[in-house]
């Protein structure tokens, strides 16, 4: 600690037993223990922060807003907690190469709204986009609605500034196309924290489509729903966007937004088409059409961008709506090939039933990225119990349709021991071979994504309350 | 759906590369002189064959030894395309083509050839079949091995099979041109696919709906016609990588260069130079090294790969041992 408020300031280091609960978990359900909790405020301060954990052998865990729902941030081994939310500046934007400079505090949405005079926007928008931190969308390679077209995090980070464990900067990717050698950018996207902390980075911008149309979908049959989604695409059309959204979602979105969804719809689509204005109009024509062929009930589509954001803001409250109905919830995440989106439906709502729990659905249906969200109120005797049992039956569905763990949360802690699931010893023998080359020591963010035992010659064993 | 036979028995293949000393993959030779010279040994080749595609889920799973000029007639069956445009995709393979990390023509609009490769199925140097990356169009279950594996040179492991992220072909597709200031035509232009300059000559490849590569026409000042860039050729050729915004700058000390035919993406800020021999190479590496940038060799001798030793070398060291301690995968391929 006296080393910490030497290098950070007095204020910018605390280990109060109020301030280290506040850190002990991110948005997901797994709690853990904090050591120390430090607010860096430059990246200078972010590196020697790092340097002080090496220099006493402490493992150390960097987290954004805590918006992560995998327990990615959640401080396992007595570490260092590092709250990047201080480094805050967008340093620089070059408008014409379309490129933005940022620090990982930098929130998503506050990075768009910094560029929007420019014609330009930052394309991932995960539905936490008011809150999450660009450091943390790399550290989960984070995902959104939009990401259908435009691709996930991976493809928008050009250059990342790493504070590697041992305090040591490096520079991964650049402003050029390529950068020599292994694509050490790409490797060290979506680590979650275990190869180091981001002090600096730089992002690809999007122009602003010059047309963008929104569409409301609604049908009486989810597997009408599902099948218009396979139909879209087989069409030759990828959306910007096309999101599905299942009864029980809808109307306690509707009851909460009133952003005018049918309330009787078993099932709403929502689709967004940008780009050039005669491509557009073409698509809006061809989705009425495959919709109406699978039995849509009616087709909006918003006249103006005040009527497409209050469809957009019903889609990204729904995790908002949801607190009306129970305190608690659980959200998962799970990827199926989309073939398989109305077998693997049909599974999760009956495993809902099996366990007696209330079951919504909101996703990003155009990749088959499920979300399937159990509602209760922990307060209920057994809830947990059901509630986990409930999440093992969906995720081992989705990886027997041949799905993986997750699509844009994360693996953390939550998923870590799933992992045998979809990778074999020796998959998981490789992961963290790349793992340790970027951190011999083993003390950045410790204990998340492979599960003990995926280094050949660990002994396995497999933790108590965990996936499997 | 298509669904082949899986791939046949990798037995053979994985123990021949667990008993060799040194292990040299081959595709089709396409990118033989990518980066370092390359290293003799047992020569290894990939499965061939499309192991499944259903174009409703806009990936298709390919050996890596198919060619990608095979791989496109399957998914040409499906209205479909995957972006890999190699220089000779009759004989260059999927594998091959990935392993180099060399990013077609099409970049700007769609992006590196990073972003295709979705799941990997790889040998490692004693003989073991790892899998890295997941079939759906979206996943981040672990570590991303897939992204590490592209551009490796055959240094991590020898690829085998893998998904490949797919599109819809575009409804109209036409190069145009002009000799105007490409740099206007990027700003004008929504979403061109390819910007290639050289110096004068201006060529523009816009795909889409056809009224909209007619607005596009209107819109960047281009007059149509089919007649793509002339890539520089010779038997000495490489790729700039610099910054987009330097492109200008760079352009001036290249044109200096005597005997050096070089033609630009405006956008990406790759230039692609070709020579009769190895000195207009060098010198343009010196530009290239001037402006931020590095230059590949791609194709000829006289130059070494990289020029300049690789950034992060040690940490890149590290994971080229954590992955082949025996150091028998391509050796000297990457100076690391």
């Amino acid at each position: 600690m006296a080393d910490l408020r030497a290098a950070l300031g007095p204020d910018r280091a605390r280990a109060e037993p109020l301030e280290l609960a506040l850190y002990q978990r991110d948005a997901g359900v797994d709690r853990g223990q904090a050591a120390a909790v430090c607010f860096p405020d430059t990246g200078d301060q972010l590196a020697a922060a790092v340097r002080i954990a090496a220099r006493h052998d402490r493992p150390f865990v960097a987290r954004g807003s805590g918006t992560g729902l995998a327990g990615g941030a959640t401080p396992v081994g007595d570490p260092l907690v590092i709250v990047t939310t201080g480094l805050n500046r967008i340093l620089e934007v070059d408008a014409d190469e379309r490129v933005a400079w940022v620090e990982p505090g930098v929130l998503n949405l506050d990075l768009s709204r910094a560029v929007h005079h420019l014609g330009l926007h930052y394309a991932p928008d995960p539905s936490s986009q008011q809150a999450c931190t660009i450091g943390g969308n790399v550290a989960t390679n984070a995902g959104g609605p939009h990401c259908l077209a435009a691709g996930v995090t991976a493809a928008h980070v050009l250059a990342v500034e790493v504070v590697l464990a041992d305090g040591s900067v490096a520079m991964l990717g650049g402003l050029e196309p390529d950068a020599p050698g292994y694509d050490l950018r790409g490797c060290f996207v979506g680590s979650e924290g275990t190869m180091g902390v981001s002090g600096r980075i730089a992002v690809r911008l999007t122009p602003n489509p010059p047309a963008v149309r929104t569409l409301l979908l609604d049908f009486s049959t989810i597997e009408a729903a599902a099948a218009t989604v396979s139909g879209i695409i087989a069409a030759g059309i990828v959306p910007a966007a096309l999101e599905m959204m299942d009864a029980e979602i809808t109307r306690a979105v509707e009851d909460f937004v009133g952003a005018g969804y049918p309330r009787d719809a078993a099932a709403v689509l929502l689709v967004e088409l940008d780009g050039l204005p005669a491509g557009v109009e073409a698509q809006v024509e061809a989705v009425r059409r495959v919709g109406h062929e699978h039995g849509a009930r009616t087709v909006r589509v918003a006249a103006d961008d005040a009527e497409r954001a209050l469809l957009w803001k019903g889609r990204k409250s729904a995790f908002g709506a949801i607190a009306r109905i129970a305190p608690d919830y659980y959200l998962h995440d799970a990827v199926v090939p989309r073939t398989k989106l109305v077998d693997v439906l049909r599974q999760v709502y009956a495993i809902a039933a099996e366990y007696d729990l209330t079951m919504m659905n909101v996703f990003h249906a155009g990749d088959g990225n499920l979300h399937p969200l159990i509602v209760f109120d922990q307060r209920t005797p057994g809830v947990w119990e059901r509630v986990h049992a409930a999440g093992d039956a969906i995720l081992r569905a989705c990886v027997d349709a041949g799905g993986v763990l997750s699509g844009e949360h994360g693996i953390g802690l939550e998923k870590r021991d799933a992992m045998p699931l979809v990778f074999t010893p020796d998959d998981l023998d490789a992961q963290a071979r790349l793992r340790d080359a970027f951190d011999p020591s083993g003390r950045a963010n410790p204990e998340k994504i492979l599960p003990s035992g995926s280094r050949c010659g660990e002994l396995q064993r497999v933790p108590a309350g965990a996936w499997i | 759906m298509t669904t082949a036979a899986t791939l046949p028995d990798l037995e053979e293949l994985r123990d021949r590369i667990a008993a060799a000393e040194t292990v040299v993959p081959v595709g089709g030779r396409t990118h033989w002189d990518v980066g370092g010279p390359a290293p003799i040994g047992v020569e290894v080749r990939a499965p061939a064959g499309v192991v499944s595609y259903d174009p409703a889920e806009l990936t298709v799973t390919a050996g890596a030894g198919t060619t990608v000029a095979d791989l496109a007639a399957t998914l040409e069956d499906g209205g479909q395309e995957c972006v890999l445009d190699p220089r000779d995709p009759a004989a260059a393979t999927v594998g091959g083509t990935l392993a180099s990390g060399l990013s077609g023509y099409r970049r700007l609009r769609y992006g590196s050839l990073r972003d295709r490769l979705l799941e990997v199925r790889f040998v490692t140097g004693d003989g073991r079949v790892v899998k890295g990356g997941g079939p759906t169009v979206k996943n981040v279950t672990g570590y991303d091995l897939p992204r590490l594996l592209v551009g490796s040179l055959g240094t991590i492991g020898v690829i085998v099979q893998v998904t490949l992220r797919c599109q819809p072909r575009p409804r109209h597709v036409t190069w145009a041109g002009t000799s105007g200031d490409p740099f206007e035509v990027r700003r004008r232009c929504f979403r061109p696919s390819c910007i290639a300059w050289d110096g004068g000559d201006t060529r523009v490849l816009l795909e889409g709906d056809p009224d909209d590569v007619a607005a596009e026409l209107h819109a960047g000042g281009l007059t149509p016609g089919d007649r793509g860039p002339a890539w520089p050729d010779g038997p000495h050729r490489g790729r700039i990588s610099v910054r987009p915004g330097r492109l200008c700058a760079l352009a001036d000390e290249l044109g200096g260069v005597d005997g050096l035919r070089w033609v630009a993406e405006i956008g990406v800020g790759t230039v692609h130079v070709g020579a009769d021999g190895p000195a207009p190479l060098a010198q343009a590496r010196q530009a290239a090294e001037a402006a931020g940038g590095w230059l590949l060799r791609e194709q000829g001798d006289g130059i070494d790969g990289f020029g300049a030793g690789l950034p992060n070398r040690q940490l890149m060291a590290r994971i080229k041992t954590a992955f082949d301690p025996a150091g028998k995968l391509s050796p000297g391929r990457l100076p690391v």
